[in-house]
């Protein structure tokens, strides 16, 4: 009876490591411009090539541009690195999307939107979200740049095989509220490193009904949680999500990887390490207020006191209050924001984009906010302009922008500056995450970021639209 | 590849008290730009220390009574976020050879343990105590020895802990352990083979 986990982990065991460990076959392995090089340059100097070159696809994300495509690029640190991978992936013949390619994208975009991500692989890729592409029924993990050699050169990893939570989400998702902040609520509930240690299996009746956009916006924010990985298991959705797309099975072959897919859910009666439950009835659109995922409140609810905080918080939340230049007690609605950021591998899919602007469609940006949409790939980005969203955003004043990871991390010239506060649909709220080290981040879904665009503050986005109104 | 035994740490401390302590303190993502690790020890902290120095404090990093520290001491969580390896990487070229902890996230310590630096935990009210020590006395020379599992430093003596293949890696200097992902190339192949995605609908 096993879950899941156990059956992919089965699957993919190469062997026992003297060290008690387990080498583990990668069926995928992603990567891209920032944590590459250096694994490169340590292949060379062990005189390695990749061993399996067709299981490693390369796009371009983290440092690039996304107000042009023009090569050079005009930072020359860029270009470099840019070069460096184009070098790289020519040298040993691995499938690149680079700038300006019709696939080019944030790394976990592309994977899933390209069929590259499927149920029942190994996935690693130098880049802690990498846990987004669970929402397959995978096994995906981010891995550090010596790991990312390791896979170069052998496809394998030394790992611990992870102890197994089961995170179910009871109830319903209300009007306003999103699979992010169903992430963020739950975040909070376990702490930000609860799930050290774990893998995420999210089940329960919110989870069976979402997308795979959402799913993966859930996944996505596994590592926020501690959790390495998270996934759900295969059902219909992810199914006819991958049907038709260019690296899924077709043909015959389609019938036979669904049965298999079908066959890798975790047993019903399977043994787990432990078991939660999340109730989605009781969650409201949430906003961060501090300095990690888990400081977060939902919307029409006020920032906690510390002193009323289990005491391991107190400190950390007294200092996270200070330098958002919030108070106890206060409310996050009013909260001026600068900036209105929507983007991210967490939030900027077409399902993002779609909500973003259902908010927006009509209305003006606040004179004082800069407005910016990344679309999370060149797929995004066409298919949202086939649909006019471009124009409704610009319209509103928003900047349509290239794609990219952007202001999420602030690697490019897309940047917080001073003590800007920041409405972002990105994954952190770190000190000096988006580029300026007294930035301060809200996070929240694209419709609430929309709405405190238009509004020039944080508002409750199920205030802004009509009950029942198109935001999912 | 590598050899090179970790048995024992031993030299002064340096202090970094706080809980969940991320990767972008670590290492501020704008210092990623680059494509070698070299230089990393000058952005170690930097934002912190940039922050600290406005407000008129020293940080830690900063602090002239912890230069030339080999021990970090840290709390709960520390290097959660990222996985990127410039944070340990930042560390170990500032010249930090182990860290002692209450907890560290995932990645972090995967990421460490593979550039041979033992990030090992400890009970809260020792490393509480540790901290309190180096803070004190920061000149107090302080012995993280592998052998015995146990960190010494004045009258502190206590237990620390490993996971047993980090530990076996480290004491073994089998840290760098991409020769033994190499030494059964024909069972990762066989391994391939036998995957369905691979074979039966590739």
């Amino acid at each position: 009876m096993p879950t899941l986990l156990d059956k992919i982990w089965e699957l993919h065991t190469v062997r026992r490591l003297p060290t008690g460990q387990t080498q583990i076959f990668i069926g995928l392995h992603l990567i891209h411009e920032v944590t590459t090089p250096q694994a490169f340059a340590m292949l060379r100097e062990r005189g390695l090539r990749p061993a399996f070159p067709d299981r490693i696809f390369g796009t371009m994300d983290h440092i690039i541009p996304t107000s042009s495509l023009r090569r050079p690029t005009a930072d020359p640190v860029a270009e470099a690195m840019i070069t460096t991978l184009e070098e790289n992936c020519r040298e040993h013949h691995i499938p690149l999307y680079g700038l300006g390619d019709a696939h080019q994208g944030i790394v976990h975009v592309i994977g899933p939107e390209m069929g590259l991500t499927q149920p029942g692989m190994t996935i690693a890729c130098g880049d802690s979200h990498t846990s987004t592409h669970g929402a397959f029924g995978a096994l995906a993990f981010g891995i550090g740049t010596s790991q990312v050699r390791d896979v170069l050169a052998s496809q394998c990893l030394a790992m611990d095989k992870p102890k197994l939570r089961r995170v179910r989400f009871e109830g319903r998702m209300g009007p306003g509220v999103t699979a992010k902040d169903l992430a963020l609520a739950m975040i909070r509930q376990l702490g930000v490193n609860g799930g050290v240690g774990f893998a995420y299996e999210y089940t329960g009746e919110a989870v069976a009904g979402m997308t795979m956009d959402e799913r993966m916006t859930l996944c996505n924010l596994s590592i926020e949680g501690g959790a390495r990985m998270g996934y759900v298991n295969p059902d219909d959705t992810t199914f006819a999500f991958l049907r038709g797309r260019s690296h899924a099975p077709s043909g015959e072959a389609w019938d036979r990887a669904v049965a298999w897919w079908r066959s890798l859910a975790s047993d019903p009666g399977a043994a787990i390490d432990d078991e939660c439950v999340v109730d989605v009835n009781r969650i409201a659109p949430v906003v961060t207020w501090g300095t990690n995922p888990g400081q977060s409140v939902a919307v029409d609810e006020p920032i906690p006191d510390p002193v009323a905080l289990p005491p391991g918080e107190r400190d950390a939340a007294l200092e996270a209050l200070q330098f958002m230049g919030f108070e106890a007690g206060e409310s996050v609605q009013g909260r001026r924001v600068d900036v209105a950021f929507i983007g991210s591998c967490t939030n900027a899919r077409l399902s993002d984009l779609r909500a973003a602007a259902d908010v927006v469609r009509g209305q003006r940006v606040a004179r004082h906010v800069r407005g910016l949409v990344v679309p999370g790939s060149r797929e995004v980005q066409r298919a949202a302009e086939r649909e006019g969203l471009h124009t409704v955003f610009e319209a509103a004043g928003f900047e349509w922008r290239e794609p990219g990871c952007s202001l999420c991390l602030g690697m490019n010239d897309d940047r917080l500056s001073g003590a800007e506060t920041c409405a972002s649909s990105s994954n952190r709220n770190f000190r000096g995450r988006q580029g300026s080290p007294t930035g301060r981040t809200l996070l929240m879904s694209p419709a609430m970021v929309a709405a405190a665009a238009v509004a020039g503050k944080v508002v409750d986005v199920r205030r802004v639209i009509p009950r029942g109104g198109a935001v999912q | 590849m590598s050899v090179s035994r970790i048995v024992s740490v031993a030299g002064r401390g340096l202090p970094l008290v706080g809980d969940d302590i991320d990767t972008d303190r670590i290492m501020p993502a704008r210092h990623l730009r680059a494509i070698t690790f070299d230089g990393l020890e000058q952005h170690l902290f930097g934002d912190d220390r940039a922050h600290a120095a406005r407000d008129g404090r020293i940080h830690p990093v900063d602090d002239p009574r912890f230069a030339g520290a080999s021990l970090m001491v840290v709390n709960s969580n520390f290097g959660c976020g990222s996985s990127r390896e410039h944070a340990p990487q930042g560390i170990v070229r500032w010249g930090i050879r182990g860290i002692i902890g209450e907890s560290f996230s995932e990645i972090f310590f995967g990421n460490a343990v593979m550039l041979g630096l033992p990030a090992v935990t400890a009970a809260p009210a020792d490393v509480a105590a540790l901290q309190a020590q180096i803070e004190h006395e920061p000149q107090t020379p302080i012995d993280l020895d592998l052998t015995t599992m146990r960190a010494h430093a004045g009258s502190l003596d206590f237990p620390v802990h490993l996971p047993p293949a980090a530990h076996d890696a480290l004491v073994t200097g089998r840290w760098d352990g991409l020769g033994l992902l190499l030494q059964d190339f024909d069972q990762v192949r066989k391994t391939a083979a036998a995957l369905p995605y691979l074979r039966d609908f590739a």
